[in-house]
């Protein structure tokens, strides 16, 4: 039995050391690697727990790929789990983003570099938007989540409030307007 | 040593106060970026590009980038431990009750109030990282790099939402017409 928790817990972290250095694009494009890689090879886990990773990871702090990672591991083999699937996961970036770093700004300092990132920029910005864009679209639009787009956007913009402010503010008002309503038929104690 | 520890503070707040993925974090790293003069809006425009180019997820990479810059190996390790261990340590106690976190009513109002927040949030950066981008010299514009940028931005937007054509390679196009437009003198 230690014996295969140890085993697992390696494993664990070779399998995300594996997603970290191959999905490109962030915590949503790792979700399919790990529903092939735990579900569908290791039968670590079941598809209603990838549902559910997902639903945990939109609604806890932090970058989904970490959320994900955790909460597979912690599932899978305990604290020890999480700790070598979420070690795992940041690795590469790490090691390939701290190698970068070094060169990064030579790099630029090159007059065709230069050039290149003026277009880069440009096309960046299409990216957030598109971002942008796609939760919108996934956000229910009644009139408190009208408003409260409306502040948080008009808020920042123009008097530069703290982002932590604003976070911290809005999920107050969820909570105010959404998060008491079932109290009553609220049976858990 | 302070400066480290401002590191690991700072990105620990960004995890902790980050709601969804993708570009979620930048308007938090975008303010806190500024404030502590860690970076250009330019160059975290052009690292969101080398992120995209590289693997791993954008807050892990920013987090390493910025901690390297400022304090080397110390100051990336720190950065990215901060990043990682609010959604380690919540992620970790979450995970034993999680059919009653995923159905609780509490969670599920605080997040329709998050979700609207997030999104005034990122189109606050879009609208900051637009201006620097568009006008890198405040009022006097440069016609050329004006009109550049925004034909990029016509036709990435094009090949993005009409062809689902993949980020890095609208990354590697734009770059490739920026060199052109760049020896042809479009930037003066």
């Amino acid at each position: 039995m230690k014996q295969t928790r140890t085993h697992q817990v390696m494993e664990l972290f070779l399998t995300f050391f594996r997603i970290g250095l191959f999905t490109f694009g962030g915590g949503y494009a790792m979700i399919p690697v790990i529903r092939e890689e735990i579900v569908t090879r290791r039968h670590w886990l079941t598809d209603s727990d990838i549902l559910d990773i997902v639903a945990i990871a939109e609604s806890t702090p932090g970058p989904i790929a970490v959320n994900a990672a955790t909460f597979v591991g912690k599932k899978t083999a305990g604290t020890a789990g999480a700790a070598a699937a979420t070690f795992g996961t940041v690795l590469p970036s790490f090691l390939i983003i701290f190698a970068l770093s070094s060169v990064l700004r030579q790099f630029e300092e090159i007059q065709a570099v230069k050039y290149a990132f003026i277009g880069i920029r440009a096309a960046v910005l299409v990216l957030i938007f598109q971002g942008l864009v796609s939760l919108y679209r996934a956000c229910p639009k009644g009139p408190m989540e009208m408003i409260l787009m409306g502040l948080s956007f008009l808020l920042t913009v123009l008097f530069n409030v703290n982002a932590v402010y604003v976070i911290a503010a809005c999920g107050l008002i969820g909570y105010l307007v959404n998060g008491r309503r079932k109290k009553d038929d609220d049976q858990d104690s | 040593m302070i400066r480290i520890l401002e590191l690991f503070l700072t990105f620990f707040r960004i995890g902790l106060f980050t709601f969804g993925g993708g570009y979620a974090m930048l308007p938090m790293i975008q303010q806190e970026v500024v404030r502590h003069n860690w970076m250009s809006i330019e160059d975290l425009v052009n690292f969101i590009a080398v992120s995209e180019s590289t693997p791993g997820p954008f807050a892990i990479n920013v987090s390493t980038y910025i901690g390297a810059e400022t304090a080397g190996f110390a100051g990336a390790s720190a950065a990215t431990a901060g990043v990682v261990l609010p959604s380690f340590l919540v992620i970790s106690i979450v995970a034993a009750g999680y059919e009653r976190f995923r159905t609780s009513q509490t969670v599920s109002g605080v997040m329709s109030g998050l979700r609207p927040a997030v999104i005034g949030l990122i189109g606050a950066a879009l609208y900051s990282v637009g201006s620097a981008v568009l006008f890198p010299d405040g009022a006097s514009v440069r016609p050329g790099l004006f009109g550049f940028s925004l034909a990029i931005c016509g036709i990435v937007l094009f090949l993005r939402m009409k062809k689902q054509a993949h980020p890095i390679l609208l990354i590697l196009l734009s770059a490739v017409l920026g060199i052109v437009a760049g020896y042809a003198g479009l930037f003066g």
